[in-house]
């Protein structure tokens, strides 16, 4: 068993979006919909700016508010690693995931059940890396088991200096931006 | 001039490609495509099919995925060297050019006025066989140069085929005095080489890399940026130069931002310290360099202090910089930039870049500009073409010495002019030339004069609405096309092929070039009969197997020197064998033999400079109507100073009207009130504000810059049209 997460390197990552595209290609996201997408933070006034971008998605977290809160037990935890699902038939659309995610990293399909990233399990389950990871022509993203201490990622935020996002919510998200 | 003059083609033998094929082609994609061919059945229906994409020019490898029939996803061909394995977001999100509900479907023919958008959609037959009986009229009547051909990109080899065999010589692209053609005359006059494309750029192994203007990140050409992060990774020097802080910006140690139009100051005041302060390659330049002292007491007034109040970049900065370059030589890249018709004088500001190079010595050496090799794979051998009686008609009166392909502009002055002879036809190939030339007014009423408009678009573009007849083109997924054989660091061959079948009517380039000039009398120069059949001539005459091209989508040589040091002759085609400090060529036409600072028109008071370029998801005006990348951003914005919104009570998200020098308005168009911009600009992503309502998708989102774009600077040097020369006033939308 093992428990993926992310580390993505924002001094790499140039927002080409690339990542979002690919989702969608990959899942067939359907269109004014996306399971990830890019955010920008700007500091400083001009000419002193300081700029960090972030290819943000779910962030499969370890104290997910979206499976505590789901009444039908379709968003739920994967065995195989750690990874945060929706089961579409079990899902009833009510909408108390998306309201709990401190992320907004959900939305409701029009076919009526809450969707997000899943991590492309389909991918990671034949060994591949998430779709976003595999197209992302800077190589900014690594995925990966983090109880793995060898892990790609886990080296990487061994290494590296590196935040999450809002981790005053209690969620302890397991995507991690590299600075 | 002659570009190609001292590079090398490899010649190819079984032993190079033997020693080629051994790291890509063992690969497990090699592997599944070699099952795929051999017959063995995909599991659960899914086909890998290798082809290299078109979505912009850049022509990366790829593989797209077909799933129980339908057209799934595209990725990167792990064996092509440009791709590396990974495409852009563009190219990612090609599968929605196949899938565009806006796509023409059928031959046009124009029923009412010019412009009205009425049409009748014909048989391919009876497109042809108007198109053919017109084109004998013009012949008889004004010669066959009066048909002129805008094209771009590599879609169109074969109608410019078809109408060399025909007889004109007028064959033009607006990526040439609209685009990269000033860099490439400032480059040719230096080294006696341009910069190529893809850019020579040694950018993964840059120390130090300088962007004027250039918004890696932004601007997607995939090998730059995927080395551009590569060099970010590895702690290189990035310096950025731009009104804009652009994505790369974000990653620079140095960003200045500089006053729109004043780069040559900043350019002299830099190689006024590398030489005052004797920080150049002094070997280098002793060894190469013609003309060095002439060029020394030239630039000899230039002082960061001088440059200060031009640029607004600090002395200390400019020194600073300077010496940060001079450090990291020669493995210090200027990057030669590709859209540089700014303001007239562009030729000579990337004589500036390539001059600055030259001090560093770069060119031809490790982390600067390489030599690009490419496999040479013999032409198919076809009759000579029949030799116009007329040259082209760009430039009746000779007054642009220094331009290395014909200037689009140029065609339509003479359409218009009637000189040096009239021209009475276009033939249009993948460029929506409302959109690519500037003035919108004159394009319409050089098409006025025209007795025949041909249009061949893949969705109802702005120029097809013009046009007398359109040829609904396949998207790239659906056809072949000519071979990829770009110049690169490494000689490689790409194959596109079909990967699904067009939806409707619509039909390959090649078809439509072949066919047209079968019913013109000229199928001596058509003696293939499919596409296949020329593409396999040409890579089987070249000692490869077509087979295994087809399988793997690219074959790779083995790798041969790009570097000075690695072997390449330290030659410069130009006329004094020399990097050309001093020019006797410019000197000799009446120009500056070195480049000179011409100080920038300001805009009047309340009015802004209108600055525009790229974003990563779009490509020209030709992808917005694809609903994937549609999704992704389906209008533009107007970026304004904070400052300057503020003043203005312009919160982001306001609609606003740009109005230019001439009185014309734009679109209504979204504000970006941003730290991100200098004060005395505004900036939008080029390609929105579609005026043509087939492009349903699209219509009237966003704003054109080009629409903005009423006034150019010409280029005394090759004709380039210098476009960032309008000034704007924003306007509160009602």
């Amino acid at each position: 068993m093992a428990r993926f997460g992310m580390a993505l390197d924002t001094t790499k990552c140039v927002g080409c979006m690339d990542c979002v595209v690919a989702c969608k290609t990959e899942n067939q996201v359907p269109e004014g919909f996306n399971r990830d997408w890019i955010a920008y933070q700007t500091d400083g006034l001009y000419p002193t700016l300081h700029m960090e971008i972030r290819s943000e998605r779910c962030n499969h977290c370890d104290q997910p508010p979206c499976v505590e809160c789901c009444p039908t037990g379709a968003s739920h935890v994967e065995d195989f690693g750690k990874i945060v699902l929706v089961t579409e038939n079990e899902c009833i659309g009510c909408k108390a995931c998306v309201a709990s995610c401190p992320y907004e990293a959900r939305f409701i399909n029009p076919k009526g059940y809450a969707d997000k990233c899943t991590f492309c399990n389909h991918r990671v389950e034949q060994g591949l890396d998430p779709a976003c990871v595999s197209v992302c022509p800077t190589h900014c993203m690594t995925f990966g088991d983090l109880d793995d201490p060898q892990s790609a990622v886990s080296r990487q935020l061994a290494a590296r200096r590196h935040h999450a996002l809002k981790p005053d919510a209690g969620t302890e998200p397991r995507i991690f931006y590299l600075t | 001039m002659d570009a190609l003059s001292r590079r090398r083609f490899l010649k190819i033998s079984t032993a190079t490609l033997g020693l080629a094929t051994a790291g890509g082609a063992a690969g497990p994609l090699a592997r599944r495509l070699a099952a795929r061919a051999a017959g063995s059945a995909a599991p659960q229906g899914i086909r890998r099919i290798p082809t290299y994409c078109s979505i912009c020019f850049w022509k990366c490898g790829a593989v797209a995925t077909v799933k129980d029939g339908r057209l799934w996803k595209i990725e990167g061909n792990p064996d092509d060297p440009l791709s590396r394995g990974r495409l852009c977001p563009r190219g990612t999100g090609g599968v929605g050019a196949h899938f565009d509900t806006d796509r023409l479907t059928a031959p046009l023919i124009r029923r009412t006025t010019r412009g009205q958008d009425e049409w009748t959609a014909v048989t391919w037959d009876e497109a042809f066989a108007y198109i053919a009986e017109r084109m004998q009229t013009i012949k008889a009547k004004y010669g066959p140069e009066s048909v002129a051909l805008f094209s771009h990109g590599i879609g169109g080899t074969f109608l410019k085929h078809t109408l060399q065999a025909f007889g004109t010589p007028n064959l033009t692209a607006p990526s040439g005095a609209q685009c990269r053609g000033p860099r490439d005359t400032g480059f040719n006059l230096t080294f006696g080489e341009d910069a190529g494309s893809p850019e020579r750029t040694d950018i993964r192994n840059a120390t130090c890399l300088v962007l004027i203007g250039s918004h890696l990140g932004e601007n997607m050409h995939n090998t730059q940026v995927q080395e551009f992060a590569d060099a970010v990774a590895a702690g290189a020097s990035i310096i950025v130069v731009d009104p804009r802080f652009s994505i790369a910006a974000g990653k620079a140690k140095y960003y200045l931002p500089i006053k729109p139009g004043t780069d040559i100051a900043l350019l002299l005041a830099w190689m006024h310290v590398l030489v005052t302060e004797e920080l150049y390659d002094t070997a280098y330049v002793e060894k190469h360099g013609f003309g060095f002292d002439a060029f020394k007491a030239e630039i000899a007034p230039y002082t960061p202090e001088w440059a200060y109040p031009e640029t607004g970049i600090e002395p200390e900065v400019i020194r600073a910089t300077a010496r940060e370059m001079a450090r990291n030589k020669p493995s210090t890249l200027v990057h030669p930039g590709r859209h540089s018709a700014w303001y007239g004088d562009d030729a000579q500001r990337s004589r500036a870049v390539a001059l600055l190079n030259a001090l560093l010595g770069s060119w031809g050496r490790r982390g600067g500009l390489y030599a690009p090799v490419a496999l040479d794979i013999p032409a198919y051998p076809y009759p000579p073409y029949p030799k116009p009686a007329r040259g082209v008609a760009d430039d009746p009166d000779d007054k642009y010495p220094f331009k290395l392909e014909s200037i689009s502009t140029g065609i339509r002055e003479a359409t218009i002019s009637g000189r040096p002879y009239p021209i009475k036809s276009w033939f249009v190939y993948g460029t929506n030339l409302m959109e690519s030339l500037p003035n919108q007014a004159e394009t319409i009423e050089a098409i006025q004069h025209l007795d025949l408009m041909v249009v061949v678009d893949v969705v109802p573009s702005e120029i097809t609405g013009w046009a007398d007849v359109v040829l609904p083109e396949s998207v790239y997924l659906e056809r072949h096309d000519e071979l990829n054989l770009n110049w690169f660091r490494e000689p490689y061959v790409g194959i596109r092929q079909p990967v699904v079948e067009a939806p409707a009517d619509q039909k390959p380039n090649w078809w439509i070039a072949r066919e047209l000039a079968l019913k013109l009398g000229l199928g001596a120069y058509y003696p293939w009969k499919t596409i296949e059949e020329y593409l396999a001539y040409r890579v089987t005459k070249a000692g490869l197997s077509f087979d295994e091209l087809t399988q793997k989508g690219i074959l790779r040589g083995a790798p041969q020197p790009i570097y000075f040091d690695q072997g390449v002759p330290e030659e410069f085609p130009t006329p004094s064998g020399k990097i050309e400090f001093y020019s006797l060529q410019l000197r000799d036409k009446g120009h500056d033999p070195v480049p000179k600072y011409t100080r920038p028109e300001d805009p009047p008071p309340g009015a802004f400079r209108l600055l525009f370029g790229r974003a990563p998801v779009h490509t020209f005006s030709r992808t917005q109507t694809n609903p994937i990348l549609d999704d992704m951003m389906h209008e533009n914005e107007v970026w304004v100073n904070a400052g300057v919104a503020a003043r203005y009570g312009l919160a982001s998200g306001t609609y606003v009207r740009l109005k230019n020098q001439d009185g014309v308005v734009s679109n209504r168009v979204k504000v970006k009130a941003t730290e991100r911009i200098r004060p005395d600009c505004v900036y939008m992503v080029h390609g929105f504000g579609h005026t043509a309502r087939r492009l349903t998708r699209t219509y009237l989102a966003g704003a054109s810059d080009s629409r903005l774009i009423t006034r150019v600077k010409v280029d005394p040097l090759m004709g380039g049209t210098g476009m960032n020369v309008n000034f704007v006033t924003l306007e509160l939308e009602a």
